[in-house]
């Protein structure tokens, strides 16, 4: 550290958060999907949430036609460009890629169906003709993954469909809360706009639905609503000291600098808490932001981070350090944040345990909660009926994605308690098909 | 060190690896390039009255991302003038008397074969390769090709050239015929020295989609081509056994089609052939692919203990007999390495779809295939499509005491003879009943 300058332009920015899935060229791609073996029974399909026939998509490439291998992808994902840079494809597709066994370094299927799709968007082409309206409008409260994906299925049904959007832009995390390097804000964009024109759903911004009143509205207009409101802000930790200024929470930290980019305030020493790939983003965002120590501050030990091993790499990489089996005791300064106060812990048989006079105070000038998003609990309870699973989550069928309220129905992080965008995308789109057959009596 | 110097029907070079006539031998500016990296001789192209060429000239046949694998040309014989080329052949010989420099010829009447046979030998040739072969633009005007395919006129021509020649004379065959072996006795009989083959296969290597023209385009119409590289090695090496095994034809052969390198040499060497001939590895890669092509040929004659060229020539022709001549006793199955296989059930799906239904997968909660021994026939497609070296390997079942072969069967009458011969091979092999194929019933 520091390994990145504090950048002070838009370009100096996209210089730090250089795209690490960069798009590829023609050569590239046809290079590289020359080197699918077209396993039988692909183990990378299997892998993917949304079963993309990836073996399909590959030779469409390696046969001089990306129309039709992007065809084949928007098929099983209407997320099909997004979910090739922001897919944990390590842990997805290709990792499930045999050339793994072999030692072998295992086809880039992500770059691939970016590469794929990117000719589509960038060429308009239209695949989708929905079906002539059915006289049926269902309403879709929140247009992230989960909410655009099942907006497009219904509309492949017939339904009308009104996407209402608390924020001014679309698709959700996708541009909230994935990190920089991972996908542009215009990519995220280009696609949606791809999407609505093809699916003709409208998307209402700025529009929160989140009284009873607003849903005594809504129930009447519609025959029926989908719930995509994914997850709320970052919860708070009850420790003191945590509303000093410069103490934000990570999902705040990363909408802002996926908003504001270089003119985003990093601290100069950040103390990052948490140990999942929130947690990774948001220190080697804070890394990439030019801060001169990132500190990376999780309570249990670092084998038991939830973050994916290539995402604490890519921490690591950026410059960012780390600190195990601490717990934040207080957050210490006046009006603004001046260190951490952590107390050790140890896992015994299994418990989490504090040692005592273990106290200790790290000095920083900003620190960034990765500990968890609320659940919009508020929010779902002025809905009559609604129940939740043993950890919070709003309870679903789990082949219709019906709730217990049947004119509701609902997918995404709001039932997962937290997955990637390919999960939601693929769990909206069976919950289309629920709302069909709720609707129609036909099952699809 | 092994001895790779070779005298090839009284064409001595310092080693068996020469320049196809072709565009590589165009210019004593190249040969001599050629000579300098490493090359022991070169076929000149084609000497003859000059002809005027097009645009474009070349094709070719690209397999996922490799290039040029096949090659396919509508170029003619030399477009330049005669005495600028037999100045350069001077020129060649002068800096290097111990290559070889052979000049390909391809003229109509008796009286100029005549009159090129001598100049060529007065340029300082040391053989001639008469160009039977080419398949695209000069058969249309009666030679090349044209003449690889009438045996007779072959042999007249032959005729001809040997009323004058002094030096040895080889005939390049085309392969644009249904038995390579008439030409090439036809060859012997007129009195050549020596033969060489495969020259080009006639072709059409790709179609442009959009204009409907195929490869390669001239102006928006195309005509058929040579065909040669990688893609045509086997089809020539077969030829070269046909004719190194054939008691007529009893000549020295040089070898052509495909050869990129030290193995590729090696095979040809092991059918019969004394020397080799490269045209299409140089044209994609350049004269230096001679510096891999040396050092394996030679580490692969140590390593079997050859002392020279020749005690390699037709190694394995003994072993290459007619097909009523195999053991049909032979038993092999196909044995997965389970711990290489990678899971990727192509072997699966290709003995599933395209042959015996003898793998199934889906045991023991791997991806791992197994065998299903009784229906194995030993077909060895599996082990052809893993992608894993040495991970499917075909284990011998039988135990090797009984040899029998169909001409066997046939004197002792064991051989099916009607439509529903309780002798027919397949009688016991077990075979999916046809409904099963069906996924909903």
């Amino acid at each position: 550290m520091p390994e990145y300058k504090k950048p002070e332009t838009k370009q100096e920015f996209d210089t730090n958060f250089q795209q690490i899935k960069p798009l590829m060229n023609e050569t590239e791609a046809y290079y590289e999907s020359s080197r699918c073996l077209f396993c039988y029974d692909a183990p990378c399909v299997k892998a993917c949430p949304t079963g993309i026939d990836i073996p399909l998509f590959i030779k469409q490439i390696n046969t001089g036609n990306p129309l039709g291998s992007a065809k084949t992808i928007y098929d099983s994902n209407y997320f099909g460009f997004a979910c090739g840079k922001v897919c944990p494809t390590e842990v997805l597709c290709e990792g499930s890629c045999v050339y793994n066994l072999q030692n072998v370094k295992p086809i880039e299927i992500g770059r691939l169906q970016s590469y794929a799709t990117a000719s589509a968007i960038g060429k308009d082409k239209i695949y989708f003709q929905p079906t002539e309206n059915n006289g049926k409008k269902v309403a879709v409260i929140g247009a992230g993954p989960a909410g655009i994906s099942c907006a497009c299925e219904l509309r492949m049904y017939g339904y009308e469909v009104d996407i209402f959007e608390g924020k001014e832009n679309p698709s959700g995390l996708t541009i909230y809360g994935i990190a920089p390097y991972k996908i542009t804000n215009e990519e995220v964009l280009s696609e949606i706009d791809y999407l609505q024109k093809q699916f003709g759903f409208r998307i209402s911004y700025n529009s929160r639905i989140e009284s009873k009143e607003d849903f005594k509205k809504i129930e009447k207009s519609f025959n029926a609503i989908f719930i995509g409101i994914g997850l709320g802000i970052t919860g708070r930790l009850k420790i003191q000291g945590e509303e000093l200024q410069n103490c934000i929470g990570a999902v705040e930290f990363i909408s802002e600098l996926r908003m504001n980019h270089h003119k985003t305030h990093v601290g100069k020493h950040v103390i990052v808490l948490g140990g999942g790939n929130t947690a990774m983003d948001a220190a080697s965002e804070s890394a990439r932001m030019g801060a001169e120590k990132v500190l990376l501050a999780y309570r249990r030990s670092k084998e038991e981070m939830k973050a994916y091993g290539f995402e604490y790499e890519l921490a690591k990489n950026a410059g960012v350090e780390s600190i195990f089996n601490v717990s934040p005791v207080e957050i210490i300064g006046k009006n603004i944040t001046e260190g951490v106060k952590f107390a050790r812990t140890k896992i015994v048989n299994g418990v989490f345990e504090i040692i005592p006079d273990s106290e200790f105070v790290l000095k920083c000038d900003m620190v960034i909660k990765a500990t968890g998003q609320t659940k919009h609990k508020e929010v779902l309870l002025n809905i009559d009926h609604l129940e939740f699973d043993k950890k919070g989550n709003l309870a679903v069928n789990p082949s219709t994605f019906q709730t217990s309220n049947p004119h509701y129905f609902s997918a995404g992080d709001i039932i997962s308690g937290g997955q990637e965008v390919v999960n939601a995308v693929a769990d909206a789109k069976k919950a289309a098909k629920g709302i069909h057959k709720f609707l129609s009596g036909q099952s699809v | 060190m092994p001895d790779l110097s070779v005298n090839f029907a009284g064409i001595k070079s310092p080693n068996p690896f020469w320049l196809a006539s072709a565009p590589p031998t165009n210019s004593g500016y190249q040969v001599m390039k050629a000579f300098e990296a490493g090359w022991g001789g070169a076929v000149w192209k084609t000497l003859g009255v000059p002809i005027v060429n097009v645009s474009s000239r070349y094709g070719s046949v690209n397999y996922r991302d490799s290039r040029m694998i096949g090659f396919n040309n509508i170029e003619l014989i030399t477009d330049r003038p005669l005495k600028d080329n037999l100045k350069e052949i001077e020129e060649v010989k002068k800096y290097f008397p111990e290559h070889a420099v052979i000049t390909s010829l391809m003229v109509e009447s008796r009286k100029e074969w005549h009159q090129i046979v001598k100049d060529a030998e007065n340029a300082g040739a040391d053989g001639h390769e008469l160009n039977f072969g080419c398949p695209h633009g000069m058969c249309e005007r009666g030679m090349g090709s044209a003449v690889g395919q009438e045996p007779e006129v072959l042999k007249i021509i032959v005729g001809w050239v040997k009323e004058v020649a002094t030096k040895p004379v080889i005939v390049k065959l085309t392969p644009n015929i249904s038995d390579i072996t008439e030409p090439a006795i036809a060859a012997k009989q007129g009195g050549a020295d020596a033969i060489s083959l495969i020259n080009t296969i006639q072709s059409i290597v790709g179609v442009d989609l959009d204009n409907f023209v195929p490869y390669p385009v001239v102006d928006g119409n195309s005509t058929n081509g040579g065909y040669c590289g990688p893609a045509v090695k086997p089809i020539a090496l077969n030829m070269v056994k046909n004719c190194a095994q054939h008691p007529e034809v009893s000549l020295p052969v040089s070898g052509i089609g495909g050869i990129e390198n030290w193995r590729d040499a090696v095979e040809y060497i092991l059918l019969g052939a004394a020397t080799v001939q490269v045209c299409t590895a140089v044209m994609h890669y350049g004269f230096g692919i001679i510096r891999e092509i040396i050092p394996g040929f030679e580490s692969y004659m140590t390593s079997k203990g050859f002392k020279s060229v020749s005690d390699m020539t037709g190694r394995a022709l003994p072993n290459v007999t007619n097909w009523e001549n195999l053991n049909l006793d032979y038993k092999i199955i196909a044995e997965i390495n389970k711990d290489k296989c990678i899971g990727c059930q192509l072997c699966y799906i290709a003995c599933e779809d395209g042959a015996h239904q003898a793998i199934g997968v889906g045991q023991n909660g791997t991806r791992v295939p197994f065998i299903i021994e009784e229906n194995c026939v030993g077909c060895n497609l599996c082990s052809l499509v893993c992608p894993v070296e040495n991970c499917i390997t075909m284990v011998r079942k039988d135990d090797g005491k009984k040899i029998e072969s169909w001409k066997d069967r046939t004197k002792s009458g064991r051989i099916p003879t009607t439509f529903n011969d309780p002798l027919a091979g397949g009688i016991h092999h077990k075979v999916p009943e046809p409904q099963k194929a069906l996924k909903s019933k």
